[in-house]
């Protein structure tokens, strides 16, 4: 499909760790239409961070290697690039933002250094003309007196001032692709809403494609038009946002959401939680990778990993099961 | 006390820490942490307690324990001043209010197995003999559903979740009657939180335990409380049963709050109006004059910093402290 920005294929990344080989991402393919935003939700460890940053070249090798598959971006592998060719696109065309804004910023330089360095290395602006872009930048994400503001250090700025300025950094050389791995998961409620509603307005003005990386089912609902729930380095559902949250289908995505108390819910039923803990993969699953914790695993569950097939328009499912029903699909 | 039922009664509680400057570290000034809290917890009831990071909500459940000495304020605790007692009288008080933390991967010593850990509380208060002890062990661990061979095992062999358990199965062996939980499920993955819910869910009705729930995941202290009280900056500002609490909030600032937490629900998510605080929280060594909320609040007046709103009962067991809460009645 040549409307896609970003298309990822048979993506596979693993870790040498000293008890063995981790399978962190095990085949994982979507794709991200021009200026679309799409949440990817699941729990640590299930391969969502790792799939972002083996797009972005940022793997540290060894001891991670993307051992398989492409990523297109504007019809080039970005997998397939340099170190030299990737630094051209990240940061330029590829905004990030990620979950910890202390330790994402260098603490011994200003902030106005560190936001005009994008700008001088990819636009090739003057140092002058950086520094009054940089002011414009932090007055874009609600800074005040952001002019007087450059000189000073990150330890001057609270937690949501440094995501703020970190969005703002992301978003100096206006790219076509922002992707924010947890980026409010370390902020309080009131700030995390400042946050979302900020990066929602800077959407509608400047159009960019997001990839909005969380545990957090509740941030995406509001945000995502498509979201994507991995496991054990499996997308194992991929739907549109009112889809998912309507009409569940992956025993994995019901659970999560059962076992979601809603701040709009009285009652005092018991949550259902999902028993047993997430895999280790230290070794790649040949079955489902959530059989062992899914109460309609059937013996198919145990022999053949289900591939990701549409079960309704603009809705894939990786599962043998028809939940509704409790027999194969 | 006139009210058997009631096991604890906290009244006008408050910790400050000291800030001390100079060589001969003269105090400059105090943090006010927690700047006079009031409240009571029946027997067998849960008390949530939330609010953001820095609000005082940690520092009021130790101050009740007496983990911190209070600067000032009483604690009654099952007809005791645990305030005005020391040594071996609140040694001995110890036995009945226990807690569990935040952080299983800190709170649990990684030189000790799980036997020890959970062992440790009944040697040292010498309520039982070795063999008793490990017998008391293995039921533990039964009853916080992990097997209890598990008990030769060291800290690090175990999950995040299954941690928590074992920091359950600790604070339970004295058979305590209160618990301060403090943050006890953030730090676990969304499917293991509902798990660790579920299970002090279920302890509390069997042991008939009184929860002091402090979190800042607002729908989960729907989920699990019968009251809930919110803290802004050392203060509570707003105190009712659950369900008056979350469908009408007549603090702005719980209203600010319940506002900001994300529904996993796209359709509600499209329509629902948030109220954006502007700014951050004040520091609490320099709290504003007043109401502390007042610099944030988007309906404060003139009034607001002259004088400190009186917590007061507002409705039948609904409390506030804000000078125009009627409005929204």
């Amino acid at each position: 499909m040549p409307d896609l920005l970003l298309d990822v294929k048979g993506l596979e990344t693993t870790f040498k760790t000293p008890d063995g080989i981790v399978h962190a991402v095990n085949g994982v393919s979507f794709g991200l239409k021009e200026g679309e935003t799409l949440g990817v939700v699941g729990e640590s460890g299930c391969g969502k961070s790792v799939t972002m940053l083996s797009v972005l070249g940022l793997i540290p090798s060894p001891p991670g290697k993307v051992k398989e598959g492409t990523a297109h971006f504007f019809g080039r592998d970005l997998l397939k690039m340099t170190s030299a060719e990737i630094r051209q696109i990240r940061g330029a065309q590829i905004g990030m933002v990620f979950q910890d804004p202390m330790t994402s910023l260098n603490p011994v330089l200003t902030i106005g250094r560190q936001l005009e360095e994008p700008l001088v290395v990819h636009l090739g602006m003057t140092r002058a003309q950086a520094r009054n872009r940089a002011a414009e930048l932090l007055a874009m994400v609600g800074i005040p007196n952001a002019k007087d503001r450059l000189s000073d250090y990150p330890h001057q700025f609270s937690g949501g001032m440094r995501q703020r300025v970190m969005i703002s950094m992301a978003l100096a050389c206006s790219p076509q692709l922002l992707i924010a791995d947890e980026p409010t998961t370390a902020l309080d409620v009131t700030i995390q809403a400042q946050i979302t509603d900020l990066v929602k307005r800077l959407r509608s003005e400047l159009g960019m494609a997001i990839i909005w990386i969380t545990h957090d089912l509740g941030v995406v609902a509001g945000f995502a038009q498509r979201v994507i729930v991995m496991y054990g380095g499996f997308i194992i559902e991929d739907s549109i946002v009112n889809e998912l949250y309507v009409n569940p289908t992956h025993p994995y995505t019901i659970g999560l959401l059962g076992s979601l108390p809603r701040v709009d819910a009285s009652g005092h039923e018991t949550l259902t939680s999902i028993e047993g803990s997430p895999p280790l993969l230290y070794e790649k699953p040949t079955h489902c990778p959530f059989a062992p914790r899914c109460k309609w695993a059937m013996e198919r569950c145990w022999k053949e990993n289900p591939p990701l097939e549409t079960v309704a328009p603009d809705h894939r499912v990786a599962c043998w099961v028809d939940v509704k029903t409790g027999r194969a699909r | 006390m006139a009210d058997n039922n009631v096991l604890l009664r906290v009244d006008n509680l408050v910790k400050h820490f000291p800030i001390m400057r100079g060589l001969l570290q003269k105090q400059v000034g105090a943090v006010r942490a927690v700047d006079g809290v009031s409240f009571e917890l029946k027997r067998g009831e849960t008390l949530g307690l939330v609010g953001e990071s820095g609000c005082g909500k940690s520092t009021t459940g130790r101050a009740v324990l007496q983990l911190y000495r209070p600067t000032s304020g009483n604690v009654h605790f099952d007809g005791t001043d645990l305030t005005a007692i020391k040594g071996e009288e609140l040694r001995a008080m110890r036995r009945k209010m226990q807690m569990i933390f935040q952080d299983p991967y800190a709170s649990l010593n990684p030189r000790m197995t799980v036997g020890e850990i959970i062992r440790e509380p009944l040697i040292v208060h010498k309520v039982a003999t070795e063999a008793e002890a490990n017998e008391r062990v293995k039921q533990l661990l039964e009853l916080v559903k992990l097997n209890p061979s598990f008990s030769t095992r060291y800290p690090h062999e175990f999950s995040g979740g299954q941690r928590q358990r074992i920091g359950i199965a600790r604070a339970l062996a004295l058979q305590p009657s209160f618990i301060v939980c403090d943050e006890p499920i953030s730090a676990l993955d969304v499917s293991i939180q509902a798990q660790v819910v579920n299970l002090l869910e279920e302890l509390q009705n069997e042991f008939n335990l009184t929860y002091l729930f402090i979190a800042h995941d607002l729908s989960m202290v729907r989920h699990i409380s019968d009251r809930v009280a919110v803290m802004y900056l050392g203060v509570i500002v707003e105190l009712s049963t659950r369900d008056e609490l979350y469908e009408h909030p007549l603090h702005p600032y719980s209203q600010a709050l319940l506002s900001a937490v994300p529904i996993p629900d796209p359709v509600i998510e499209k329509t629902r109006q948030r109220i954006i605080l502007t700014g951050d929280v004040p520091s609490p060594a320099n709290p504003p004059s007043g109401c502390r909320f007042r610099t944030r609040c988007p309906i404060a007046e003139a009034k607001c910093a002259e004088s400190r709103p009186e917590f007061r009962e507002i409705k039948p067991g609904h409390f506030v402290a804000c000078f125009f809460a009627d409005r929204y009645l």
